[in-house]
């Protein structure tokens, strides 16, 4: 047990903070800031708690590696008010991957029924855009738009976790 | 492991067939070398299984393929790193095979699949139903079939899947949990039915299929480059593993080989996957019993890794970084040596995370016996990666089918056979320690020179197979060109495949709330399952 905290005080802090431009490489500072901008607005519009329901609705399940990624330690996305739920009827925002797969449209159109209003959607990655390698076939119906309303789509394949952070802030700021 | 013995074991098995009165004829050369090729009368079939079980044979998969007026298909068998192809012909209009379900668990959903996709009927199939088809397409279509549009022939809202027979169970006190297809967490979507006792599950029912997306019928009249990506895609957290399997069956169709340099490069990057993978795997398993010290930090380590391969090549996942011919991103000299630094570093933060989770009691209670499959069923399914290797299966194909670069290196890999959730986790960390080992020689061997050959046309019809080993296990891929450099035919098999019945039985008598970690510790793709 002993060890065990030994680690954690070792490992200390992880998370990236803010720090002046130009140290220690772009991307980790820029992630930071776009997430406090981020977090300005959930304080104000959702009272400090955003809430996503993640749909993966025929991905390849590289775009989860990088939703799940932004909850990690380096990211940890909840500090700004984000936070992932179990169930749409707790949700604010459905984030989708796609493509829609015929087999999942119907659990898709479901699950944003079962969202409360108001609720928006994003539509992760290059598929879940606009189809991408997979486009629209007998077993897909390509784009989420192509389902239910979508009121954002983060383009990427999969899009990094930054990415997906500005399409956040991206779609609050329009509220 | 000795290649001849594979070869012997080949000869015996001719012979057995011969003795078993079974007319068949080796396809000398093989189309599909160095996997063998044995053309067998429709009818006898069922009875080469049956030989090829008493054999000790593993199956590995199926796939068919419409050649008009005849449905080819092809059984793979693997015995002391010796793949053999099963190959039959039968009627296009009237397609009826035995099943091989009767000698081998593996192939019963497989089958299933192939009389949704053409139309081929098993004949004395245990369970006709339906598998991969919802209700994206009817009953008499094959999506699989040259004539079925790819654009498929309905319009409008698919509806819901209402009808599928579960199993049932009647009586006092049995309920029925039904689970998905959207489930409460950041994951794939699949469907699980529980049939429960107080706690206790009594039996679990595996629907898939929720995921297909037609990726045999889109990789039809593809180039080679097209099929990379798409091949990249099967599964996203194992896009190397499906890009080299898709890229050396097109490269041994193409007869190209491959740079040195090239082929090292594809397991650096086939390394750091497992590793990458590994790592989150061990986070996700101590997240699941609610241990998120060992969520965080091994999710803390895996994230450095990400970051390192966006650095040197450019993607966080390594997405089409293998191309057909070769690779598209070199290594420079100055993050090798930065590799070689970091490979150091994570084997020391391991250390110190084994010596703490080793002595956590909590871990140890909810890992240890839960979960178990015995090796007599890790056996008869033929399990895979690290599933099959907690449960006395050693097979590893870079150790016993080995492929460049992997022949001139020597591949540990650690084998347990108590077949719970704490083996299936040992063995996942004992792999990462091997693959760190791996990547440090492929470092130090690293050759000079091209990095991607020129690809060149194959001729029309050119067919070529490949087994790689991904982190999950073996994954298979099947490519027969066209004309014009075009994909006829594309069949990958994610380990995914063979590994997802062993859930159901390995959760029998655990209690309900084990289910999340028994089913993360098997970690099955339900992408690269569905296609």
């Amino acid at each position: 047990m002993l060890r065990l905290y030994g680690k954690i005080f070792k490992t200390g802090v992880i998370t990236e903070k803010v720090r002046k431009p130009g140290r220690q490489g772009a991307e980790p500072d820029e992630f930071v800031q776009t997430g406090e901008q981020l977090r300005q607005i959930v304080d104000r519009r959702f009272r400090g708690s955003l809430a996503i329901r993640q749909v993966d609705a025929g991905s390849c399940n590289g775009c989860e590696l990088e939703i799940h990624a932004i909850n990690n330690a380096y990211y940890d996305v909840e500090r700004f008010g984000v936070h992932f739920v179990a169930s749409p009827r707790h949700a604010d925002i459905l984030m989708v991957t796609g493509p829609v797969s015929r087999h999942m449209e119907e659990a898709l159109r479901r699950t944003w029924e079962a969202t409360p209003e108001p609720k928006w959607v994003i539509a992760v990655g290059d598929c879940g855009a606009c189809g991408g390698e997979f486009g629209v076939s007998y077993a897909s119906c390509g784009a989420v738009s192509n389902v239910i309303p979508v009121d954002l789509a983060i383009p990427g394949c999969p899009p990094t976790p930054l990415a997906l952070l500005q399409g956040l802030l991206t779609l609050c700021g329009r509220l | 492991m000795n290649p001849i013995t594979g070869i012997d074991a080949y000869h015996a098995f001719g012979l057995k067939l011969a003795e078993a009165g079974l007319p068949l004829r080796s396809v000398d050369p093989s189309p599909l070398a160095p996997a063998k090729v044995l053309e067998l009368a429709p009818t006898d079939w069922g009875k080469a299984a049956a030989v090829a079980r008493a054999e000790s044979w593993r199956w590995a998969g199926v796939w068919a393929e419409d050649c008009g007026p005849q449905l080819t298909v092809q059984a793979c068998l693997e015995k002391q790193g010796c793949y053999v192809l099963l190959h039959t012909a039968v009627d296009s209009a009237h397609p009826v095979l035995p099943s091989h379900t009767h000698s081998y668990w593996a192939a019963e959903r497989p089958e299933r699949q192939l009389q949704d996709m053409f139309g081929l009927r098993f004949e004395d199939h245990p369970d006709p139903r339906r598998w991969a088809r919802h209700q994206a397409w009817g009953d008499t279509e094959h999506p699989l079939r040259k004539d079925y549009p790819v654009a498929g022939t309905r319009s409008g809202p698919t509806p819901p899947d209402k009808d599928y027979a579960f199993l049932r169970a009647h009586g006092p006190s049995v309920y029925e949990i039904p689970v998905g297809p959207v489930h409460a967490g950041i994951i794939e979507p699949g469907h699980f039915r529980f049939l429960a006792v107080g706690e206790t599950v009594l039996h679990l029912e595996e629907r898939l299929g929720y995921v297909h997306k037609g990726i045999e019928k889109i990789a039809e009249g593809r180039d080679p480059q097209g099929l990379a990506r798409l091949a990249g895609r099967v599964s996203g957290d194992s896009t190397v593993g499906h890009a080299w399997a898709a890229c050396m069956a097109m490269e041994r169709a193409a007869r190209i080989e491959i740079p040195a340099r090239a082929a090292s490069l594809r397991a650096i990057f086939a390394e750091r996957e497992r590793v990458i993978n590994h790592l989150w795997d061990l986070a996700a398993r101590c997240n699941d019993v609610g241990f998120a010290f060992g969520y965080y930090q091994f999710g803390r380590l895996r994230e450095q890794w990400l970051r390192e391969n966006r650095e040197w090549f450019g993607h966080r996942l390594l997405m089409d970084r293998i191309v057909p011919g070769g690779v598209a991103t070199d290594l420079a000299s100055e993050a090798a040596a930065k590799m070689g630094k970091t490979i150091v570093r994570l084997r020391r933060e391991l250390d110190e995370l084994l010596t703490i989770l080793d002595a956590n009691s909590s871990l140890e209670d909810r890992f240890l016996g839960a979960g178990v499959l015995s090796a007599e069923l890790a056996a008869a399914l033929g399990a895979l990666g690290f599933v099959g290797r907690s449960s006395g299966q050693s097979f590893d194909v870079r150790r016993d089918a080995p492929y460049a670069p992997y022949d001139r290196l020597e591949v540990r890999v650690p084998v347990e056979t108590q077949g719970d959730v704490s083996s299936r986790f040992w063995v996942r960390y004992k792999e990462l320690r091997a693959a760190l080992r791996l990547l440090e020689s492929l470092l130090v061997n690293l050759p000079a020179g091209e990095i991607a050959a020129t690809w060149g046309e194959p001729p029309a019809d050119a067919q070529g197979f490949a087994a790689v080993e991904g982190w999950r296990g073996e994954i298979l891929a099947f490519v027969r060109f066209a004309t014009d450099n075009r994909i006829a035919r594309y069949w990958p098999r994610d380990p995914s495949t063979v590994n997802w019945p062993a859930l159901e039985k390995l959760v029998l008598g655990n209690i309900v709330p084990d289910f999340p970690v028994c089913n993360k510790s098997v970690n099955g793709s339900y992408s690269g399952h569905d296609l």
